[in-house]
């Protein structure tokens, strides 16, 4: 096991560094001078030259490269061209909406999934499953941020049991704020919950007609205990796949969902960072979505591991 | 069956509405009206107008027009590269080159085409050229990863043994044997990332990251539509539904084309 998870960690290392080398040298070939951007047309170039200075613009691009990355290990990301404080802090603020928006989200649609998932295999072809699978199939061609607007029009503005949008902050108390979540957050999860179902049904299919299956129930087994003890266990690897897949769907979706709520999260923010040219908030939060992406597939190949001690063997 | 019937129904509904609209559309979409603004649906304007007066059946013919070009032509970008690398890595399995393909797969997952849209933004700014592209690159690991996988099991056959026997190259075999073999898996998910697409088309546009005025795009007359849709709730819902059913109708095709074509493929698919 251990490794095993050396192995991983050595291509995750590997994979976060050519993922900062990627975002780093695309967002460099912006033309355009940030200094002269945030100072305007008349500013004189003595002053031009000394923020240049300042923002570490008149070193190589190598040099901007490693101090970019060291900043990264560090949590310097530097300061913001246009709000003038420190990326890090500005980016904390958001992520303290985004991150929660998309935990939420998962942990809804795994909620929703599971359940639904098992019931369709469980009574395949029964008019329970046909249901489920045509629900689903709407599920996942719903566009979220749509399926969100129309969430606001019935939940928030006819029913008036939710805010049309908008955040309280979570010193206004935590169920007051995950109140004002929960609205996106099903409308990011459903679409996922969808897809999700739809492959724990047909893995658990796969599994249900397995040889071990028949045989535990000739030893005496009920269908439930067949199910709980051996089925699920063994359809959980391909679900967990999609699962660590979903999550970065989750969090770039969030990133568009806020704008239907106007949650200032982190959507919000790099959005008005690219309107902006504030490059280097741009650059932070994509490659702290791309961290994040990497980590949890890592996260989910040693899941393989704890769930199919078999795959071991194979690495 | 009924599946691919009712799909593919649906889809040609909308090609047909954006092939339509190339010669006639009930009116003329770039004219402003703001005297008929926010008209619900009626005998004129079957969808209503919008905030400025424009018909909007008008508008979602004409917006079909970018979704399905945008879907297109970044689904060609991810046949077009994706299948020669998962070809290759297939016929050198094992090989550093199958590694340093398969593992920039891998990276390239790691951006969701929303990630790839804001860094080329920030670059280029927004059109819908860079949605294409942004759309177009995430589709290469996914033709990719599922060309090498079933290339794989196509290589232990028989008659691929023959034609190595006959002297063929591996580029040879895999042109002429191992890709027409794919074809079905190839138009079953080349369906499936159009669907994806659109919708991930529709995002862009919403954000502001797709197509710019005046190219009318469903996921921008949402965007457009957001401020005032609690007045007017049909300026939301006729772009909504348009984007639904042409997914749907793309999904439900794609489901019914792996059943007709091949029913085992949904195991190789995966």
């Amino acid at each position: 096991m251990l490794r095993y998870a050396l192995k991983r960690l050595g291509s995750l290392l590997i994979s976060l560094i050519v993922a900062s080398l990627v975002i780093f040298f695309t967002l460099e070939v912006v033309p355009g001078d940030p200094a002269s951007f945030m100072l305007g047309i008349n500013a004189q170039p003595e002053t031009l030259e000394a923020l240049r200075e300042e923002l570490g613009l008149n070193a190589t691009k190598a040099e901007r490269y490693l101090s970019w990355v060291t900043g990264l290990v560090t949590g310097d990301l530097g300061i913001s061209y246009t709000y003038r404080s420190p990326v890090s802090e500005i980016v904390a603020e958001r992520l303290v909406i985004s991150l929660p928006l998309a935990l939420y989200a998962l942990i809804l649609t795994v909620v929703i999934a599971f359940p639904v998932g098992i019931l369709a295999a469980t009574k395949r072809g029964s008019l329970t499953d046909v249901a489920v699978m045509g629900g689903t199939q709407l599920g996942v061609a719903i566009p979220n941020f749509w399926f969100a607007m129309i969430m606001v029009l019935i939940f928030a503005i006819n029913l008036r049991w939710f805010s049309a949008g908008g955040f309280p902050g979570w010193d206004a108390g935590f169920l007051v704020a995950i109140k004002a979540l929960t609205v996106p957050a099903i409308a990011l999860a459903l679409p996922q919950a969808s897809i999700l179902a739809r492959v724990m049904r047909s893995s658990l299919l796969d599994t249900l007609s397995e040889d071990y299956i028949r045989t535990s129930r000739a030893k005496g087994l009920t269908k439930r205990q067949a199910l709980r003890r051996h089925a699920l266990r063994n359809a959980l690897i391909p679900v967990l796949t999609i699962i660590g897949l979903q999550l970065s769907f989750l969090l770039a979706g969030a990133i568009i969902i806020e704008n239907v709520f106007f949650l200032p999260g982190l959507g919000r923010l790099v959005f008005q960072a690219i309107s902006q040219r504030d490059l280097i908030v741009v650059e932070s939060v994509v490659m702290l979505l791309v961290f994040a992406v990497i980590v949890v597939n890592f996260l989910v190949d040693l899941a393989y591991v704890w769930v199919d001690p078999r795959l071991k063997d194979r690495t | 069956m009924r599946n691919l019937v009712l799909g593919i129904a649906l889809t040609a509904l909308f090609v047909l509405g954006a092939l339509v609209s190339f010669v006639w559309t009930p009116y003329d979409h770039t004219v402003l009206e703001i005297t008929n603004k926010l008209k619900p649906p009626n005998g004129d304007h079957w969808f209503g107008t919008d905030q400025y007066g424009r018909d909007i059946l008008s508008m979602i013919m004409v917006g079909a027009r970018t979704s399905i070009a945008v879907a297109i032509v970044a689904v060609g970008i991810g046949i077009g590269l994706g299948v020669p690398l998962g070809l290759t890595a297939a016929a050198w399995n094992g090989s550093v080159l199958d590694e340093i393909i398969m593992r920039s797969n891998d990276l390239i997952f790691a951006f969701p085409s929303l990630l790839i849209a804001i860094m080329i933004t920030a670059v280029y700014g927004p059109s819908a050229f860079n949605a294409i592209i942004a759309i177009g690159i995430f589709n290469i690991p996914v033709f990719a990863r599922v060309t090498r996988g079933a290339a794989l099991s196509l290589w232990t056959r028989d008659y691929v043994l023959a034609a190595r026997v006959s002297g063929k190259g591996a580029a040879r075999i895999s042109f002429e044997h191992i890709l027409p073999n794919l074809m079905n898996l190839l138009i079953v998910q080349g369906t499936i990332q159009f669907s994806l697409g659109i919708l991930a088309e529709a995002a862009l546009s919403y954000v502001g990251l797709g197509a710019q005025p005046p190219t009318p795009s469903w996921g921008r007359m949402l965007a457009e539509s957001q401020t005032l849709f609690m007045l007017a709730p049909h300026i939301t819902l006729f772009p909504g539904f348009a984007i639904l059913l042409t997914v749907l109708g793309l999904n439900l095709a794609g489901d019914g084309l792996r059943d007709l074509l091949d029913p085992k493929l949904r195991r190789v698919a995966r």
